[in-house]
């Protein structure tokens, strides 16, 4: 951790200890952290992500004391879970939910770094690291959906597995060696169980070496602008701990409308029916936080480009610090950038709304465009093409090009300049250092 | 570092000497160290293929006197399903009229049933695109349609249109009477 530990022990017991496992200093500097004092309340969601892993894990290890991880009991166990269990319903819909509003929170998190440059240099490790938590993220809630071992279940394990199958030579013993079997059935499920419960642990020890890693440069903030001297910086606690700590309220607020409110608005009925190996529902869906990556998937004709393309859209995150050539960080400065990056950010929810949809129904309903190429142009599969031609010329055209072409705004010259020669801002009486007294 | 330290861990290759026993050493213990830690990651990949009891359960008999003409049943074949169609002369007439026609993965329809056995088709019920069970009478050709990602399949099984890459698999099969195949 950078800076100078300003943690005295104060005890004769604390001293004991700070020789030989300084666990208080290092909580104490933790708190201590010298924070950009600007940050907004898209800077709260690291937090809130925190707090969503926390509830999976507790949820989950609690869920799983009443789960059966085998093709002929697994759905009955976890209907008895909502039906028997005490509290197993809550327990189960705070579960269920709390992995949709860990994807709604992650996915602002992610834009949020998009948009205020959090990516670029020094942080790009910092970056990357949290690309590898997504990508654990989306491992987890996959598996995660198949073990109620309903019919999206069973057919969403059916459809991801077999993507793997698109890899020319390998691609069959791969997916018989994913399965255990030649087809997706109890074995598969025995792993995935065994996997479910694994992978949160690695994305809690991945949110450690994050956390490690946005603490040797600091945090980035909404002027994308270094910190300069102390002035621009207050200690985290308690700044931070309160506003994060309002945020989560907020948050957990919505978290628990959905579940007391909505608890199956964001799953699929058709999960509710006991998985059939030999009837696949006729409208087969992913979770909604995959639908953009389902749509690009469907957008390709051919079955190994898609599944090339679909990952690559995940790939495009983890090369972007390399792929950004500006030299200012937030697009507070950077007018021309931030018209497309919202553009890019409405055309991840049109691929979402494409996702969807079935890939050959209207668009806008009642109107026949013209056939182009293999279907109509007013398709689902069309739009999808279109937002997925965006999505990926955002990454390797537009941000590229645009960092040497663009005339950014004028960048303050630190944190504090904007706010302190603001005449509206003289700090009159103002208090000074609060975090000193009681 | 302000010093160096002198004689600490002399470097044998000072002088330009040949690959002394204290290499040979560190090759063989590194060697031998890559070796074992492959040794034993491999019983820690392959228990995840299929098991032996899986492999056991790898064949089916199967009657086809309880499927009669224009009907299709699907039974359950290595936890897949697998469809058996009693082909109507108007479909074997579709398949063979398209044998021609522009195809993916072009094949004729004589090559996916048995010899002389034209009204019996029997085909692996999975998508060949992402593994769902595709739906008899949807789509263009009068065959199947995948409801998830719209691949179309003729009468055959043939792959026509959608982002499925290959036809319909045709198991491995035999006919032990005329009435009886098995398949696996």
């Amino acid at each position: 951790m950078s800076g100078h530990s300003q943690y005295e022990p104060k005890t004769g017991f604390e001293r004991w200890l700070d020789t030989r496992l300084p666990i208080v200093r290092f909580s104490a500097d933790l708190m201590d952290f010298p924070t950009p004092k600007n940050l907004n309340y898209w800077w709260t969601f690291g937090g809130i992500l925190a707090v969503c892993l926390g509830i999976q894990i507790v949820t989950g290890i609690v869920l799983a004391m009443h789960y059966v991880p085998h093709a002929d009991h697994a759905f009955a166990s976890v209907e008895r879970i909502m039906r028997d269990v005490n509290y197993g319903w809550l327990i189960r819909y705070i579960h269920a939910n709390g992995a949709s509003m860990f994807f709604i929170a992650v996915y602002i998190h992610m834009f949020r770094g998009l948009y205020y440059g959090s990516y670029k240099a020094p942080r790009e490790v910092l970056w990357i690291l949290g690309c590898v938590i997504y990508l654990l993220m989306m491992a987890t809630a996959f598996m995660g959906y198949v073990l109620p071992w309903g019919q999206m279940s069973f057919h969403g394990a059916v459809v991801i597995t077999n993507l793997f199958g698109a890899l020319p030579i390998v691609g069959k013993a791969i997916t018989t060696w994913l399965w255990g079997g030649f087809a997706v059935d109890n074995a598969t499920l025995n792993r995935f169980f065994s996997l479910h419960y694994l992978l949160p642990f690695m994305i809690a020890g991945v949110v450690g070496l994050h956390i490690w890693a946005l603490h040797v440069p600091g945090n980035n903030n909404p002027t994308g602008v270094d910190v300069k001297s102390k002035e621009d910086t207050v200690p985290f606690h308690p700044y931070y701990t309160v506003k994060d700590g309002f945020a989560i309220s907020v948050f957990l607020l919505m978290f628990a409308t959905f579940v007391f409110y909505f608890p199956d608005v964001l799953g699929h009925a058709d999960n509710y029916t006991p998985a059939n190996p030999l009837v696949t529902p006729q409208h087969i869906v992913p979770e909604w936080y995959f639908l953009p990556f389902y749509a690009i998937l469907r957008a390709v004709p051919d079955k190994l480009m898609g599944v090339i393309l679909m990952f690559g859209a995940i790939v495009m995150l983890f090369i972007l610090p390399w792929l950004d050539t500006s030299k200012v960080r937030s697009m507070r400065y950077r007018p021309t950038a931030r018209l497309y990056f919202f553009i890019f950010v409405l055309a991840c929810i049109v691929l979402g709304f494409c996702g969807a949809h079935p890939p050959d129904d209207h668009v806008i309903p009642g109107i026949s465009g013209f056939q182009l190429l293999d279907s109509d142009i007013n398709s689902f599969v069309w739009l999808s093409r279109f937002g997925a031609l965006y999505y990926f010329g955002y990454f390797l055209v537009i941000i590229p090009v645009l960092g040497l072409t663009e005339t950014p705004l004028p960048v303050p010259e630190s944190i504090s300049a904007p706010v302190l020669s603001h005449p509206a801002n003289a700090p009159a009486g103002a208090a000074a250092s609060p975090e000193k007294r009681g | 570092m302000a010093d160096t330290v002198v004689g600490a861990n002399p470097d044998p290759h000072a002088a330009g000497d040949d690959p002394n026993r204290r290499d040979f050493i560190h090759i063989a213990a590194g060697t031998a160290a890559v070796g074992l830690v492959g040794a034993l990651a491999w019983p820690f990949i392959d228990q995840m293929n299929p098991a032996g009891d899986t492999l056991a359960l790898a064949s089916i008999e199967f009657d086809l006197g309880k499927v009669v003409e224009g009907q299709q049943v699907t039974v359950k074949f290595r936890g897949k399903p697998l469809f058996v169609r009693h082909r109507t002369a108007k479909e074997i007439a579709a398949a063979i009229k398209d044998d021609h026609a522009s195809m993916r993965d072009p094949q004729t329809d004589e090559a996916r049933h048995k010899p002389g056995k034209a009204e019996w088709l029997i085909l692996i019920g999975t998508c060949t695109h992402l593994g769902c069970v595709p739906t008899f009478g949807g789509g263009d050709y009068g065959g199947w349609f995948c409801p998830c990602h719209g691949s179309v399949y003729d009468t055959s099984g043939r792959i026509r249109k959608g982002p499925a890459p290959k036809n319909l698999e045709v198991p491995e099969y035999a006919f032990l009477s005329d009435t009886k195949v098995k398949i696996g």
